[in-house]
């Protein structure tokens, strides 16, 4: 008798994804009204919730210490809590443990040959420890695409649970990258393969960033589902990181409503939930001083960019 | 056989648009008859058109001043095609308002086309007249360049819907500038059918948006939206006041015409008007002694 694939059997056991539905409920969160004091309080809220990610090759030590005092004060006089995180490239932890040292904000560093993971198994692992070793706090890894969609899901596995071995103390964050996964099964199936291993406050995390196809809403539902799933059945709290493509605020805004009525309120703090984004921060602060002054506010002062049109 | 009647729709960011809310106001024809439904643009649809400007801003004010020309040209040309049309639509407008207020229809679009075409012609000609080179104790060749501001707002007022708006436009786009604009509230007829000019004119879409609406609702947006670097308005001196307090915070130009201003007159035909919306750049160039 031939066995059924790896995959068909994962899915037979979680469940597979009705893709209509996914969409259909994703939509509805755009729909909703939020004003006023909830606005306020869902714009702080995500603020407290970012990982502000500097990931280019460019970066320099100036540059990520810059980022850091942003991300400790992001406005001078509207109130605006730290970020969560501040998330870089392994070889730019010292700069931004030395520049968040004493703070609440935390370093977490991609690894695992960020953004491919095309890289042999030994060397991930080295850069995995080397990170740490430098003090990051928390480790972003991609699992192997190429690896899953062959259907080698053990071995995707092995590396997920070597890899979080390597992090010792540090929180381990696993991207599915879904835009490279397909179907909304295979994100579904990933993210069980991926919670299996991990440990409780260990995240699942949406994408790198570095593809065209980002975090949507209904990617992001599929995950919050299986997390909700996976705590039902485990007693496992996974926690959620949606990164790449959220960049304005009334975005992330939608995925907090997805959330709270995915998951509910014991997700709706940075342990359990963050945003990977580099310019969301922007347009948060934007908002909250739209909200405190009542005047729509120019871009310019809130980038660096501060060129713009 | 059936008629079918058009749904007026805004102008912005290239494409027709209803309310954000839904929301709209009513206008009659000369005998009380309904005519149709006008979009009441909320303070949410002039954010997203302040959004819509600044992403076609910058292209716009790259294009070579040559090709500026060229498609104001077009845009009057697109005027003068559907030239019956656009006077039955202010006429429409004017039987609504009380007295005989402003020009003919007729007269109105051809001196509309007339302004299209003269400020196309100053497209690529202002900045011989707006620039200069300067004189300079010091071995340095200095000379000043314009710079279009960014996003303008316009605040058409009542009469002369159709003239006035374009009188307030299009001193700002011919240098560069992106246009954000309230039309007249009781005779927005006009407006609409320009916004399907614009739409075909090869003007690239949000560098003019079209709103309709309160302006009364609307105006402390217009003063106050940091991101708008120069309002231009039709105002009474109330509205004017709102306006120039509004603008102190944002440091925003306001350059006001009065609500009895004569829009046929020749002298809006000028470059002066362009200069209301440009920012001055001088250079320094060392040349050597």
């Amino acid at each position: 008798m031939i066995q059924r694939p790896a995959l068909l059997r994962l899915l037979d056991e979680v469940g597979t994804v009705d893709a209509v539905g996914v969409e259909e409920r994703a939509a509805k969160f755009a729909t909703r009204s939020i004003k006023r004091e909830s606005k306020r309080f869902g714009l702080r809220l995500a603020a407290s919730m970012v990982d502000l990610t500097t990931l280019e090759g460019k970066d320099t030590p100036g540059k990520v210490a810059s980022l850091c005092r942003k991300a400790l004060r992001a406005h001078d006089t509207v109130e605006v809590p730290p970020v969560a995180a501040v998330c870089v490239y392994p070889t730019m932890v010292r700069a931004a443990v030395g520049a968040l040292a004493g703070s609440s904000v935390r370093v977490a560093s991609v690894a695992t040959a960020f953004p491919s993971g095309q890289a042999p198994i030994k060397s991930r692992l080295a850069e995995v420890k080397a990170a740490v070793a430098d003090g990051a706090d928390e480790i972003d890894m991609v699992i192997q695409r190429g690896a899953f969609l062959a259907g080698d899901l053990v071995r995707v596995r092995d590396e997920i649970e070597r890899v979080r071995d390597a992090c010792g103390e540090a929180t381990l964050k696993v991207i599915l990258e879904t835009g490279e996964l397909e179907t909304y099964d295979n994100i579904r199936a990933a993210s069980f393969l991926a919670m299996r291993v991990l440990r409780p406050g260990d995240f699942i995390k949406t994408s790198t960033g570095k593809t065209s196809a980002n975090a949507t809403l209904a990617n992001h539902q599929v995950m919050i589902e299986a997390i909700r799933d996976h705590y039902l059945a485990s007693g496992t709290e996974i926690a959620m990181k949606p990164a790449g493509g959220i960049r304005n605020a009334k975005e992330a805004l939608h995925f907090l409503v997805a959330v709270k009525e995915t998951l509910g309120d014991a997700w709706l703090n940075n342990r359990r939930y963050r945003f990977g984004a580099s310019s969301l921060l922007n347009d948060l602060v934007r908002q909250l001083v739209k909200q405190e002054t009542g005047a729509y506010q120019a871009p310019w002062n809130f980038t660096e960019n501060a060129g713009g049109y | 056989m059936l008629t079918i009647t058009k749904t007026p729709k805004c102008y912005v960011g290239g494409k027709f648009i209803r309310s954000e809310s839904g929301a709209v106001y009513p206008v009659h024809d000369a005998s009380g008859g309904f005519l149709a439904n006008i979009p009441s643009c909320s303070r949410k649809d002039l954010r997203n058109a302040v959004e819509a400007a600044a992403k076609a801003g910058p292209g716009w004010a790259a294009r070579s001043p040559y090709n500026r020309a060229q498609i104001l040209y077009r845009l009057g040309e697109m005027l003068e095609s559907r030239a019956d049309e656009m006077a039955a639509a202010l006429a429409c407008g004017e039987q609504r308002a009380s007295a005989g207020s402003g020009p003919g229809a007729a007269d109105e679009v051809r001196a509309s086309i007339g302004r299209i075409v003269h400020f196309a012609g100053w497209a690529d000609k202002y900045e011989q007249v707006l620039g200069s080179v300067n004189p300079v104790a010091s071995p340095h060749f200095n000379f000043t360049v314009t710079e279009p501001m960014g996003i303008v707002a316009v605040l058409a007022p009542e009469e002369a819907p159709l003239l006035a708006l374009l009188t307030l436009i299009l001193p700002a786009i011919t240098s560069g500038n992106a246009v954000v604009a309230l039309a007249s509230e009781s005779r927005p007829d006009a407006a609409i059918l320009l916004g399907e000019i614009l739409a075909v004119s090869d003007l690239p879409g949000g560098v003019v948006n079209l709103l309709t609406g309160s302006r009364e609702g609307l105006i402390d947006t217009f003063a106050t939206h940091e991101h708008l670097r120069a309002v231009t308005a039709s105002a009474t001196r109330a509205e004017a006041t709102t306006l120039q307090q509004g603008a102190a915070e944002s440091v925003k130009r306001v350059v006001l015409h009065d609500p009895a201003t004569d829009w046929l007159a020749a002298d809006h035909e000028s470059p002066w008007p362009i200069r209301d919306f440009v920012e001055a750049k001088t250079v320094w160039h060392p040349i050597g002694a």
